[in-house]
């Protein structure tokens, strides 16, 4: 059996005196396609800042790659899309080569170069998301859907192993959402990288996630998206705490 | 027009000290403004002036010959240092380092004053600009913080674009941001009190600011933005020490006014260009 990407037992967080989290225990297996739902508030994001290292559980251990977070070293073997990754200064002068190349700024280490090789693993990135006719273009002029294509390639450009992302589709239309996941499964299925996905977007995501996690505050429901589907109002309801309606499309 | 400046040495001088300025301050300025820390230039200027009124005071009141220069480089320097420890403190309120930092160097400022009784042209120099004032003495300090700050960037470039482009992403990827954060803000000092000599406190912001805003209107990139950026400073010290000369007015209004102008033709292209 190949060790989890991620495990996290006994996990619990405060922020003042409200609990965001209460006694969390997951894994992420090695190859999976994990799709992260559950309300505003729930603590999805500080789940994610707690995998990333950012910040520090009250109680229990977080693992990545088999060491605990604190001590890995090699952070470029994850990579991340944020959230504000839509909300960044888009006056920014940066092309999209330059800011796929940040994105090995950490594996290069301090006081060296980028040589050729990595030149060609940042064109690579690039064309992985179908971006190489923008590779001059300034981000700031790209569609929403195009600029999280270009965070993806600089997640990508250090060849992590695992790529979280935290609601990447927020404002991007629904073509775009689509091809968008298109490309996560391709990442997921082709490129064998594991991907923690946050979303609201459980419609999109469920056809291609092979694990789903809800979330709000304790972990409610962990299985793949048959099981996932079977789930009725009821404990829909119960995860969101408030009276839910389903409704098919 | 310009053999006065190859035939007097403090005139040669001023001229190559402000080439040098030309490149350092709209380099660093490339940085902050795309920060969005543009009045962290304004806040360091003011602490540098208390530096230098402080030096000038200590020479009149108690005669210790100290360069102003140097002593407005301590002040702007723990004025840095000051400011990104309340940029620690209040995280949520970043900008208050600015005010509280500028208060405190005018504030200094006036107390020095006071205590020497006031000064006579030298401190109009420091505030507005001098073509005269630049010794060989200056000129060397100021090579020597160029070259650092050139070394300095040239070796962690790639660490500033990422911390500049997305501070967070930085911090994930393990980068020493508070260490890199304290590093740049040091050199912004230094630049800054460099840069009094020719340029005078209340204008030097202006020379970090104004080519980058004009050449972010035009830039396709962040390097050929620092490019243009540079070139336009450039422009606007060389064209304002020769006019400033000339014209017999400090050639910090000048080069500020030099710098407006290049700002509102690249506006302008970027008009036409829409």
């Amino acid at each position: 059996m190949t060790t989890p990407v991620v495990s996290m037992s006994n996990i619990n967080f405060h922020y003042g005196s409200r609990k965001v989290l209460d006694n969390i225990n997951f894994e992420i297996p090695n190859g999976a396609f994990m799709g992260l739902v559950g309300p505003n508030g729930g603590g999805k994001t500080t789940l994610i800042r707690l995998i990333l290292g950012l910040e520090k559980p009250e109680t229990g251990e977080i693992m990545v790659f088999g060491q605990p977070i604190q001590k890995l070293r090699n952070k470029d073997r994850i990579g991340f899309v944020s959230q504000k990754a839509n909300s960044f200064n888009k006056g920014f002068p940066a092309t999209v080569y330059e800011v796929v190349a940040s994105g090995l700024t950490a594996q290069l280490g301090y006081f060296r170069f980028i040589s050729k090789k990595d030149k060609q693993k940042i064109h690579e990135a690039i064309a992985q998301v179908g971006m190489t006719e923008y590779t001059k273009q300034n981000i700031g002029n790209l569609s929403g859907g195009q600029q999280q294509r270009i965070f993806i390639a600089r997640a990508l450009v250090s060849d992590p192993e695992l790529i979280i992302l935290d609601e990447p589709t927020v404002g991007i239309d629904y073509e775009n959402v689509k091809r968008f996941y298109e490309l996560l499964y391709k990442l997921n299925t082709e490129y064998k990288k594991t991907l923690l996905l946050v979303t609201h977007d459980t419609g999109t995501m469920t056809q291609y996630a092979t694990d789903i996690v809800c979330l709000n505050k304790t972990m409610h429901f962990h299985g793949n998206p048959d099981e996932y589907a079977s789930l009725t109002e009821a404990d829909f309801s119960q995860i969101y705490g408030h009276p839910v309606s389903l409704v098919t499309h | 027009m310009l053999l006065d400046f190859l035939t007097y040495p403090f005139l040669r001088y001023t001229f190559l000290t402000g080439i040098l300025i030309g490149i350092i301050a709209p380099l660093l300025g490339t940085f902050i403004v795309v920060r969005r820390q543009s009045l962290i230039a304004d806040a360091l200027s003011h602490v540098t002036l208390a530096g230098i009124s402080f030096g000038l005071m200590a020479e009149k009141k108690y005669g210790w010959v100290i360069s102003p220069i140097y002593s407005g480089m301590v002040f702007s320097v723990i004025g840095s240092i000051f400011i990104e420890k309340l940029r620690t403190v209040y995280k949520a309120y970043q900008e208050i380092s600015i005010p509280i930092i500028l208060s405190a160097g005018v504030g200094l400022s006036v107390i020095f004053i006071s205590i020497a009784d006031g000064f006579n042209t030298d401190l109009f120099n420091y505030l507005f600009g001098s073509v005269s004032a630049v010794t060989i003495n200056d000129f060397y300090v100021i090579s020597g913080v160029a070259a650092f700050v050139l070394v300095i960037i040239w070796l962690f470039f790639k660490e500033l674009f990422t911390m500049s482009f997305d501070e967070e992403q930085a911090t994930i990827a393990g980068l020493h941001v508070k260490w890199i954060n304290m590093l740049f803000i040091i050199l912004t000092a230094l630049v800054i009190a460099a840069s009094i000599r020719i340029v005078g406190v209340l204008l030097v912001s202006a020379l970090m600011t104004l080519p980058v805003a004009a050449s972010m209107r035009i830039a396709k990139g962040f390097k050929q933005m620092i490019f243009l950026s540079i070139l336009f400073g450039e422009i606007a010290v060389i064209f304002g020490i020769i006019s400033g000369y000339y014209l017999d007015i400090p050639p910090g209004g000048t080069i500020v006014m030099t710098s407006l102008f290049i700002l509102l033709v690249a506006i302008g292209i970027k008009k036409i260009r829409k």
